[in-house]
């Protein structure tokens, strides 16, 4: 019944507009408005708005940008961070200036050059100086941009330090996961194909570097310090956006990517900053990766150096939270495994047994 | 610099006296497979128009997710079915799919054919004064290649998987793999069935348009005489020709690794519990082979819309567009940097860094074209006698799009700033502005233009300020307040931003862009009832409505087969004598020649008067006997 009244009403509406729309159509048959030699009478009307467009367009504009600026802002937390909003800003400057400075003149022009009866226009095809100025002027802005964009770049992309603190980050359909390389600071090697449902890294166990590799779902990285984010995809395209600290690199399957940075702010000095004690870093996906891209999130925690060396410290290995993966490394290395990972002799050598009891049996 | 070709003329004109020539075919011949090609245009035109409607309504679908994220939309369940979820909410990933097929419509079915099929075909031959296209049947072809592709494409919504959704970008693995997505099932392969036709139809019309414009110019029409459209539409055509084979190969081999095993653009992929085969592809090469079609096509879509807003900016003005040549250099300059920008869109992805330093270079060098255009715009306005007519309106919004969405391009551009900014809602709301609603403005100015030589009639123009004012405003509404989400860092493509602390604000903005965009499609009402009333009701035009000085409107009201009953009229000057000193009227069409306007020339003007006729009065060029 609603529907029909709503259908019902709808009709009308649009019939009485037809209906104003014909009236108004036959009133200015009857003005004998059918020539073209006029000029619509309604044209100063829009020469009058275009100015008002302009005049609250750029008010609008300008008094959101200044009273909301600090909910569109989010605060930096990163070095290279600080660097790159300068040139957001001062792009933004340089960009804001021309675009008013043209808006009006555009809009000016409109008003101030509407249809005059009588008046004829000025005929001016060209003029070479002007063309000239107004290619090499932009150029020129334009070229002292990109140098200082270059170098920015330039600076963000080259290698990261020989001590930088190196995680990797592993995106796939739809959660994040990081590993530490352990104690011996160096990620061990993985292979796509010795992915199963609990080695989700990969990792390939005949290689040592791997035994005291830990994984986390947090990302802990210290303050001041160099992080050297190693990020690859098992799936599809992901990518890897930390909002606070201008970060951004796509994980990628089959080729590995990589992003350094240096965090400025711990969770809890952030936290002071915005007087918001819930404050969390936080990790987005911004690469569409299907059903669940919108909801692809990991916490991100920065602490002071000594807290993070602490936490560091609080964690197991990997091969320690599952020793019976123990088996697939060679028997050579097990032993140092164990003891790399330390797993405890009673455990591994229970898991070892089991192994070869198996391994008997099957004789 | 003339053109010699006036023989396949002639033979045309024998059999051609009669201004109508409709009783010579049947409906079929004339209305459906016609080679004809202002029929061919309005075809066109219409299936852009459709394919305009149900784009737009796409992304009012998904601006309903966004602005009101807890509003239940059961009301939808009528028409979209299983796609709402049984707590009333758009099912995620068909709202990729919604995203993804609102792109790929939009870039290709309305601003490429859309536009430059119409406009292309149409005012191609009336304007450098020809009968027809190079060949009328490869047009033909060319629009019934676009209609199979559409219904390919308009298929994809009917089946149980739903459409493609993996961005319209499909970026591989995602599209490449049903168990990623369900729409990278049968869907993705009816996409990419239908981008195949696509292109071929992009191909057919391409060869035709730069066929035609090189060989079939009438006399007097060299290259510098060509009206900007023209030029724009040859830029055009030709960027297309050299990119578009481009992705069908990266469709192709999407198809090979999709179906055959390959692998292309897959590697080390582990998914659904299982390890994959494929070893030693790149989904990296993808994107560059994308991306070489993809930036181009940027310019594909906005040249024309250019080169009608530079025609109809003049014509209103009462002035010659400034910097005729500038404007043609300018065009040229960008058509040739379009193809070595692409991988502006690639910056984060693992590409070598240094290959983005260059393309950041290559990148902001061609802000200074598109810089030199918006002056010339604002200079050709100076001092004119200007009238807004629904065409004018139309273009001038094309002209403020343009700058407002080409400035926020310097930040993307630069690819230190573009870290943080790719892929945000500022990307979003840069290349809405720039590309999509610039282009899409220019379209609407062309058809308020060229209506009357569409259809013999006039537009109601007061309608037409009314949906000027409401999509003007509406579109600034939608896509300005997306600047400051972008900034914000709210990432694109997202279903909901709830689930993170940092993309929490907004929901006012959003709102207000939703509501925003739910009016500017109720406005493109107004237009589609001012349009088909008026071809049906619409005042009768004259000749030459808007006093221009181009050769389409020496045509009569309603032009037959061949455009012009008699001879094709020859050409004597530059399409822009507006408002020239000392002349009667303010404008002097193409067709006068110098001999008959001593009042008005300038001095290297008169003596190009003695090349006009030799001694028995017939017209020569270059010493081509008529």
């Amino acid at each position: 019944m609603t529907t029909l009244i709503v259908v019902l009403g709808v009709v009308l509406v649009l019939a009485i507009l037809y209906l104003i729309f014909r009236i108004s159509s036959l009133v200015s048959v009857a003005k004998a408005k059918t020539s073209d030699d006029e000029v619509d009478s309604s044209n100063g009307v829009h020469a009058l708005l275009f100015i008002l467009f302009m005049v609250f367009g750029l008010g609008g504009f300008f008094w959101y940008s200044y009273t909301h600026f600090d909910s569109y802002t989010l605060p930096i937390a990163s070095e290279h961070g600080a660097w790159t909003d300068t040139l957001f800003w001062i792009t933004m400057g340089v960009t804001v200036v021309a675009f008013t400075i043209i808006s009006i003149i555009k809009f000016v022009f409109l008003y101030q050059y509407q249809h005059k009866e009588g008046r004829k226009a000025k005929f001016y095809p060209d003029n070479h100086y002007l063309e000239l100025a107004w290619t090499i002027i932009p150029a020129l802005v334009l070229a002292l941009l990109v140098f200082t964009g270059l170098r920015a770049w330039n600076d963000i992309t080259s290698p990261a330090s020989e001590n930088a603190e190196v995680v990797e980050v592993i995106a796939q359909q739809f959660a994040w996961t990081v590993r530490y390389p352990g104690k011996d600071n160096v990620l061990g090697d993985y292979h796509y194909q010795k992915i199963d449902a609990i080695n989700e890294f990969g990792l390939d166990l005949s290689d040592n570097k791997s035994f005291d590799d830990f994984k986390s779902l947090e990302l802990h990285i210290p303050k001041g310090k160099e992080v050297l984010m190693k990020i690859r995809a098992k799936d599809v395209l992901h990518s890897v956006f930390l909002p606070h600290f201008r970060v951004k690199m796509d994980a990628v399957p089959g080729m590995p990517t990589q992003f350094k940075f240096i965090a400025t702010k711990t969770t809890a000095e952030m936290r002071d900053e915005l007087g918001n004690p819930e404050f969390n870093y936080e990790l987005a996906c911004t690469e569409i990766c299907g059903k669940g891209h919108f909801s692809m999130k990991m916490s991100v925690v920065v602490d002071t150096p000594e807290d993070f060396e602490k936490w560091k410290a609080g964690q197991e290995a990997w091969l320690k939270q599952n020793p019976d993966y123990l088996k697939n490394v060679p028997a050579g290395l097990r032993e140092s495994a164990m003891i790399k990972a330390e797993i405890p002799v009673e455990t591994g050598v229970t898991y070892l047994e089991g192994v070869k009891a198996v391994a008997v049996g099957s004789n | 610099m003339a053109t010699t070709h006036t023989h396949t003329n002639i033979d045309v004109h024998h059999h051609d006296d009669h201004e109508h020539e409709h009783h010579e075919g049947n409906f079929w011949t004339n209305y459906i497979f016609s080679q004809d090609h202002k029929v061919i245009a309005k075809q066109f035109l219409i299936t852009g128009i459709f394919w305009a409607l149900f784009g737009g309504a796409l992304s009012v679908i998904f601006r309903l997710q966004l602005g009101f994220p807890d509003m239940t939309l059961e009301w939808l369940r009528p028409l979209l079915g299983g796609w709402i979820t049984p707590e009333g909410k758009i099912d995620p990933e068909f709202y990729l799919a919604l995203v993804t097929m609102h792109g790929t419509i939009m870039v290709f079915f309305v601003l490429t054919a859309g536009l430059s099929g119409t406009f292309s075909n149409f005012l191609i031959p009336l304007q450098i004064g020809a009968r027809d296209m190079a060949s009328g049947f490869m047009n033909m072809l060319s629009y019934w290649f676009f209609f199979l592709s559409s219904v390919v494409m308009l298929s994809s919504f009917f089946i149980e998987t739903g459409p493609a959704g993996g961005g319209w970008t499909v970026y591989p693995p995602l599209s490449a793999l049903p168990q990623a997505i369900q729409g990278s099932g049968l869907g993705m392969t009816l996409w990419l069935v239908a981008m195949a036709l696509f292109i071929v139809s992009t191909l057919l019309g391409g060869i035709n348009y730069i066929t035609t414009i090189i060989n079939m110019r009438t006399r007097g029409m060299s290259f510098t005489r060509m009206p900007l459209t023209i030029w724009a539409f040859f830029f055009t055509a030709i960027i297309g020709l050299l990119s578009f084979p481009v992705l069908f190969a990266a469709a192709l081999l999407l198809i090979f690794d999709r179906s055959f095993g390959t692998s292309f653009f897959l590697s080390d992929i582990y998914i659904g519990g299982e390890a994959l085969a494929n070893v030693g592809g790149s989904p990296i090469l993808f994107q560059h082979l994308f991306w070489f079609l993809g930036h181009p096509e940027v310019y594909i879509v906005l040249l024309p819309a250019l080169g009608i807003t530079s025609e109809i900016i003049a014509t209103n003005s009462r002035k010659p567009i400034f910097g005729y040549k500038a404007m043609i250099g300018s065009m040229l300059f960008i058509a040739i940097l379009s193809f070595i920008v692409w991988a502006h869109h690639m910056f984060v992805t693992g590409m070598n860094p240094f290959l983005g330093s260059i393309f950041m270079l290559l990148t902001l060098i061609i802000a200074v074209p598109s810089a030199v255009k918006i002056f010339n715009y604002v200079t050709t306005l100076w001092k004119g006698n200007i009238r807004f007519t629904s065409a004018m309106l139309f273009s001038i919004g094309l002209v403020s799009f343009f700058l407002t969405g080409g400035i926020t391009g310097i930040f993307l551009g630069n690819s230190a700033i573009d870290i943080q900014l790719h892929d945000t809602y500022f990307v979003v709301a840069h290349f809405h502005l720039v590309m999509g609603s610039a282009s899409f403005f220019g379209m609407l100015a062309g058809i308020y233009h060229w209506f009357p030589k569409f259809f013999g009639r006039m537009m109601n123009e007061k309608l037409g300020y009314i949906h000027f004012w409401l999509t003007f405003v509406g579109v600034y509404m939608v896509f300005f307040p997306m600047h400051y989400i972008g900034i914000a860092g709210f990432p694109r493509r997202y279903y909901s931003w709830t689930n993170f602390d940092t993309f929490s604000g907004f929901t006012d903005l959003n709102t207000l862009v939703s509501v925003a965009a739910i009016l500017t499609l109720s406005a493109q009402f107004i237009f589609l009832f001012n349009f088909f009333y008026s071809i049906f009701r619409g005042r009768k035009a004259s000749a030459n409505p808007w006093k221009s000085t181009t050769l389409e409107w020496t045509t009569p009201r309603n032009p037959g087969h061949g455009n012009w009953p008699g001879e094709i009229p020859a050409v004597y000057r530059w399409p822009y004598d507006y408002s020239k000193p000392g002349a009667k009227d303010d404008f002097i069409p193409q067709t006068i020649p110098y001999s008959e306007t001593p009042e008005s020339n300038l001095p290297h003007e008169n003596e190009l008067i003695k090349l006009e006729t030799n001694g028995d009065g017939a017209i020569v060029i270059e010493g081509s006997k008529h």
